[in-house]
């Protein structure tokens, strides 16, 4: 089977233990996080989680049904990539003197990054984006020489109207009712 | 009404129809003991010797009555010793509560004397956990525990209770009781897949588990198999399920299956899995298992399609509910052929392993057992051989009659299982099948039943030797027996006698009848230890990860 890297969002109960539940889960079951980002939604009961992962179709069936069976988690649907905005914000640090800065200016201004922090010795930039324009950018700094660098992690988001409360509807029919067959 | 949330734990417990509980007091849950006191006549509260004994007591508890075992435990070590318990409950998919005080909020996460973050602990063996920090959701968190731990696949739910929860006082609103869900979420699409597949198939095979007899499905699994003309197996914990007998069921399949069974298995172009998860001891070679068969998968756990097998087809919800529309769907069928070619398997003598009669050997004892017990009796193991030949050999009839550590495997389990048993059946005779390896391990639960007066009656399949592990050591390592050599001294009789209980010592043949007369009719706990042989093996066995064609008749 295919192995590829997917993105998953949650809307889950913002309390305590909750993230320790999700991180704990995918560490038991064999799963590899390779990135997560959490924080509140505009409802402030109810958090949105991120994640990114890499596996096969089994896997991903896997996660998402083990994910939908603990009480805490609302929601969880695996991202369709290209109805999907995903974007991560990198600080990158690095250690260029004065006077050779320019080429590296020119870097942010092509990328759209923003320097955020400036001394004698140090320039500090922001960037955001999606994971390939974020890739490149860093490409592009390394023979600089980065001295820091730090990324959020993924968060992500369908295009258009959808919500993901909106799968909420769906859900299964409750109370030993069968939905209707046919 | 104002009441402290100890008060509460106790009131919503009774609100919610709990009248037994098994725990161990201690510091962190003086409180909740206090109204216990309070309550006892409307709640009974059984103490054990050790928080394992208690944990096991409430599963067994549970199983044999369907409802939910409730264990109650103090902060630290009266949590942890509930860990066992809990992980056995959650791999057997027993609805349990488990209750556990805490030091004061204001201690937790200072190293205090017996703190442990037994929410953490618990986690990956829970169905869900709570820490209460907020006296005024104490009284919905306990509903909330019992709905989750008996809805859809049942299991242990953990509720964690500081000290300063159990005092603080707060107005206490009763509530309705909960009713758990059995939901189900059935596709046209699916359901129809499924009947074709059905139809078309000419072999089919039911595998029944557990969660047959946790939907009370076992009638419909009955008339469902008749109607389509399957052959039917089962997973350990789905012998209940069909009556030993009934012609169309042909026991345990798997490592240590009935060769019948194993083979009708392996040889169907059809596997119909009815609440049973596919388990490696069922299944063996996970890789071969399915080949030239299809697989159609019903279950209330979507997490369970396509986890350990992939499937052809599924229905998630509840077994009882989709066997009752199968049986209105599909259509009756005559498949002759097929049980004329499991009845010519069932004539080989590999399908008749006997371990020869007129001779002390487990078969004998469990034989014998049997011919005195009634259909309706309880019968619960340890972990070993001897819950092997006890799938193997005693003629269960009846669903909710075989409480075992299925999932977890865990040896210790069935004295405080065997107590739970009891006194869900109201106080019955119940039997307790065990070895000297797993008796050692909570043999202190004897001063329970006999503190209890218990009718149990422990029979002990002494080998001297650690004979599971023996076994594989004999075929897979060369009998080089680390450590499986137990040859202890212990005095069962006396041990017995110790503890304020009877024993009897069955080491010939004719001795075993009488003594397990005499136990049978005994209305207090007793204690037979027949001695077997170190070598007797649980056969056919096919090795793990291995397929029919690896099966061992013949040690």
């Amino acid at each position: 089977m295919k192995v590829e890297r997917f993105i998953i969002s949650m809307l889950v109960n913002n309390e305590a233990g909750v993230l320790t539940r999700i991180s704990g889960l995918f560490a038991r079951r064999g799963f590899n996080i390779d990135s997560l980002s959490v924080g509140e939604t505009e409802r402030k009961e109810i958090s949105r989680i991120t994640i990114t992962a890499t596996g096969d179709d089994y896997i991903k069936e896997q996660i998402v049904k083990q994910l939908e069976k603990l009480h805490d988690v609302i929601i969880v649907k695996v991202m369709e990539p290209r109805h999907t905005i995903a974007r991560e914000l990198i600080l990158i640090k690095l250690n260029v003197p004065q006077g050779k800065r320019s080429v590296i200016m020119e870097a942010v201004n092509i990328f759209r990054a923003k320097v955020v922090d400036l001394t004698p010795d140090s320039l500090s930039v922001e960037i955001t984006g999606d994971t390939s324009k974020c890739d490149a950018f860093i490409e592009y700094l390394k023979p600089f020489g980065i001295s820091e660098l730090c990324r959020t992690g993924i968060t992500a988001m369908e295009r258009g109207s959808e919500l993901l409360y909106g799968e909420l509807d769906e859900e299964p029919a409750a109370g030993g009712e069968l939905e209707d067959l046919g | 009404m104002k009441l402290s949330g100890a008060a509460i734990i106790i009131q919503t417990l009774i609100e919610q129809g709990v009248d037994t509980v098994f725990g161990y007091p201690g510091g962190a849950v003086l409180n909740i003991y206090d109204e216990l006191y309070k309550a006892q006549d409307k709640i009974r509260h059984y103490i054990t010797c050790h928080e394992q004994g208690a944990t096991h007591a409430a599963d067994g508890y549970a199983r044999v009555s369907g409802k939910c075992g409730v264990v109650i435990a103090t902060s630290g070590p009266g949590a942890t010793n509930l860990v066992t318990g809990i992980a056995n409950a959650y791999l057997d998919s027993t609805p349990l509560v488990a209750i556990t005080g805490n030091v004061a909020l204001s201690l937790i996460g200072r190293d205090s004397f017996q703190e442990v973050d037994i929410t953490g602990i618990t986690m990956p063996i829970t169905k869900h956990n709570y820490m209460v920090k907020d006296v005024n959701k104490l009284a919905d968190i306990v509903r909330e525990a019992l709905e989750i731990a008996a809805s859809g696949r049942p299991g242990p739910v953990l509720i964690d209770v500081p000290k300063d929860i159990q005092q603080a006082q707060t107005e206490f609103k009763p509530g309705e009781k909960v009713i758990p869900k059995r939901q189900s979420r059935l596709r046209g699409a699916d359901f129809d897949k499924v009947v074709e597949t059905i139809d078309k198939s000419s072999k089919p095979f039911i595998y029944v588990g557990g969660g047959a007899v946790i939907a009370d499905a076992t009638s419909e699994l009955q008339e469902f198999a008749d109607l389509i003309d399957a052959t039917v197996g089962s997973s350990m914990m789905g012998i209940t399920a069909m009556p030993a007998g009934h012609p169309k069921f042909l026991g345990m399949t798997g490592m240590h299956g009935k060769y019948a069974s194993s083979m009708a298995m392996a040889k169907s172009d059809l596997i119909i899995a009815v609440g049973a998860r596919f388990s490696d001891r069922a299944t063996g070679n996970k890789k071969e298992f399915s080949n030239g068969k299809k697989i159609i998968h019903i279950d209330i756990d979507p997490a369970e399609i396509n986890k350990n097998i992939p499937v052809y087809a599924s229905l998630v919800g509840d077994v009882k509910e989709i066997l009752r529309r199968l049986i209105s769907a599909v259509s009756k069928c005559d498949r002759s052929a097929w049980h004329d070619e499991i009845d010519q398997i069932k004539r080989s003598p590999d399908s008749r392993l006997e371990m020869g009669k007129g001779r002390l050997n487990p078969q004998t004892v469990i034989e014998t057992i049997r011919k005195y017990t009634s259909d309706d009796d309880v019968i619960v193991t340890d972990v070993g051989q001897h819950q092997m030949w006890t799938s193997q050999y005693y003629s269960f009839k009846k669903p909710r009659t075989f409480v075992t550590s299925g999932g977890l495997g865990a040896m210790g389990f069935g004295f405080g299982a065997a107590m739970g048993s009891c006194i869900g059946r109201g106080g019955k005779k119940t039997v307790l099948i065990t070895s000297d390896g797993s008796f050692h391990m909570n043999m202190n639960e004897l001063a329970t039943a006999v503190t209890y007066n218990l009718p149990i009656m422990v029979v002990i399949l002494n080998n001297s030797v650690l004979g599971m592990v023996r076994q594989w050591q004999t075929l897979f390592f060369g009998k080089r027996y680390s450590q499986t050599t137990l040859d202890r001294k212990t005095d069962y009789v006396k041990l017995a006698q110790a503890f304020g209980a009877r024993g009897i010592k069955v080491e010939k043949i004719e001795e075993l009848e009488p003594a397990i007369r005499q136990a049978y009719e005994a209305e207090s706990p007793i204690v037979i230890e027949a001695v077997i042989d170190r070598d007797e093996k649980v056969l056919p066995m096919i090795p793990p990860g291995g397929t029919i064609k690896d099966i061992i008749v013949k040690a």
